[in-house]
This record gives structure tokens, sequence and C-alpha cells, in this order.
């Protein structure tokens, strides 16, 4: 089942190209890594299929559909930076979600957030930086959803919280769904991968099965995309 | 039970290697039911696809079986298991062999040496 379809997506801001022409498919129950080096588009890629952008030309299907709020119901989306109000709590942000999606469970988030150890009822601007990726973590994978991208959730974290990170996301989305991981830490997350999507310069170069692509090589992602991409 | 993996080759291929001397050492015995595929996947952190890929690929070499409803067990042949394990002894035996010759003990020196470390004459 297609559960993700770019079609001929084009992206320019002003008369800058910065996607140009891409075409994947993702399909039901895989954990994806997007990988590429910094500024050549995942972001924008990954707004555009959460439709808070919307491409030059081409188009995003989602079940089928095109993008827009049916979407936005089974997509659970973690940004790169937060929307959150850091001068809420834990306990009021965690209202905020039971109210804004109907597929969060709240149950499953406090739990998780119990076995971090965390007071939800303290401030997220009291807390570490590491302890409020955590957070939104737990949030964006509390929800029952079908897709789950996630941007650069290990991004200026510990070893140890990225090990704590990867694991929440492992244990936690829900069968048969798919989940997109962007991000260039690829050493730290290649084994929780099915497949990878290299892009560079705004172009896909490589999709690929993970194990198929390590066979071929000879070597781990990590180093297949070092030689890819050396500067 | 405890997984290592190198990234450097395919992680099922590396599953099915740690499930396999799992089996033949007698850490999961002969019979024993294997606990789900998401459990498995979560103990070896690695993606539940993956494991299924592992334990699909025992089940072709016959070292685990499925029961319909029920899960997934080791196999109760142990004349296989024993099979297998002899298998991967003389591979060990013959890396071992490749690596004293590497500095400079042909085969009956190295049973020599082996036997002088093991106190005969």
């Amino acid at each position: 089942m297609e559960l993700l379809k770019c079609v001929n997506v084009n992206k320019n801001f002003g008369d800058k190209p910065v996607l140009k022409d891409v075409n994947f498919t993702i399909s039901s129950g895989k954990i994806i890594g997007l990988l590429g080096k910094n500024g050549t588009g995942k972001s924008t890629l990954i707004k555009i299929v959460n439709d808070l952008l919307t491409p030059t030309s081409g188009e995003i299907l989602v079940n089928g559909k095109k993008v827009g709020v049916d979407s936005k119901k089974i997509i659970s989306y973690l940004p790169e930076r937060t929307y959150l109000d850091k001068a809420m709590t834990v306990d009021k942000v965690i209202e905020y979600f039971e109210d804004f999606y109907d597929n969060f469970d709240s149950n499953k988030a406090r739990k998780l957030l119990l076995d971090l150890g965390l007071d939800t009822s303290q401030k997220l601007n009291k807390m570490s930086k590491g302890m409020q990726e955590k957070v939104q973590l737990v949030l964006v994978m509390s929800r029952k959803a079908d897709l789950y991208i996630l941007d650069e959730p290990l991004g200026g974290v510990d070893p140890a919280t990225r090990d704590y990170i990867l694991d929440t996301i492992l244990t936690n989305f829900t069968e048969g769904a798919s989940v997109i991981i962007s991000t260039h830490l690829i050493s730290d997350v290649e084994r929780i991968l099915d497949e990878v999507i290299f892009i560079d310069n705004g172009k896909i170069i490589l999709q690929s099965d993970c194990d198929e692509l390590r066979k071929k090589e000879n070597s781990s992602i990590d180093e297949i995309f070092r030689r890819m991409f050396k500067c | 039970m405890r997984f290592e993996f190198d990234n450097n080759t395919p992680i099922y291929i590396q599953l099915v290697e740690q499930l396999k001397i799992c089996i033949i050492s007698g850490k999961i015995n002969p019979g024993e039911r294997l606990s789900s595929i998401r459990d498995l996947a979560l103990q070896a952190k690695v993606n539940p696809n993956t494991m299924q890929k592992a334990l699909m690929e025992l089940e072709e070499l016959k070292l685990i079986y499925t029961e319909r409803t029920n899960g997934k067990f080791v196999t109760k042949n142990h004349q296989l298991i024993d099979e297998y394990k002899k298998q991967y002894a003389d591979d060990l035996s013959n890396q071992f062999f490749l690596s004293m010759e590497s500095i400079g003990f042909d085969r009956s020196e190295t049973i020599d040496y082996l036997k002088y470390l093991g106190g005969d004459k």
C-alpha cells in the first residue's frame, strides 16, 4: 500500500530551486531514513509533506489523497524547532494535544513521561534542552498515527539521550505505521532503518533497502554516505 | 539475550548468526517458544521488519518452525542442531588454522601446539 507518494515535486524560494523533480513512494510499515547534508532540502520536503509549504509544482499524495486536513490527522510530525509556548507546563501541553488530536493517547504520554521521571507540573522553559526534546518526542509518538515524520530528532542531544529517543521510536510507533526520520547522524540511526533515501542538492539520489545496500557495498550506510558526498 | 551489531554487514544476517549461536549453544532450548517478533526486535533494538526477515531465514534453515496461532518455536530435532553445531565448529577451527598459518604454523604444528597448551606431551 502506498502511504506517501511524491510526484515531480519542485520547490523554488524566489528564483532559487530548493527541490528538483522529487519522486518517491513510501509504503506502510517501514522506518525510513531521509539522509542528506545540511541545507539540501530535507526540511523543506518534510514541510511540504506536512502541508506547511506548497510546492511550486508537483503533487503529494497521502493514502492516495492530496495533502490537507485529512492528511494532518494521520501524520504525526516532530518539527526541527518547537512550536510550543515554553511558558506552558507539561500538563498544559498534554491538554493542548488532547484538544487538538483525536488520536492522541494522553495515558500513554503520561506513562512515558513518568518513566522519564518528569514532573509534569514543570514549565518547559525550566527543563534542559535534552528533556524538552524528549517531551516533544513523547507527545508526537503518543498519537496513533499512520505516518510519523521526525525532523532531526537527534539534533543537539547527548548519545544516551539519542538511545532513549531511538528506543522510544521503536517501541511506540503504531504497528503497520511508517516512520520517516530525517537526520545527518547516520551511524546512530542506521540499525533501526528499513530503507534510506539520500537527498542532495534538492534531488533524490538514491532510495534503497538498507541491508541490500550494505550487502552490495560491503559497508555501513554511514560510510556509503560519506563516500558519496565527500566534500 | 544480548545482541551486538556491526553496521558494515546486513543486520538481518548478523541476527541470524547470533540467534543460531543461541540455539546451538543451548541458550535457547530445543522446542522452546520464542518471544514475539516485536518483543525480540525490541530486545535487539532493531526494526521489527529486520527481525522478521532473520526469523524467516532461520525457518528456512529449519532451526525454528511456526505453529499457526501459537508462535515460533525452536526445532526439537537435536540431530539437526548438532549438525549446525559441527558446521559452526568446523568454520571456527578453519579460521583459527588460517590465522595460525599466517604466523607460520602449519596444520600439524598448530595441533601440536594446542596439545602442548592443553598439557599433553
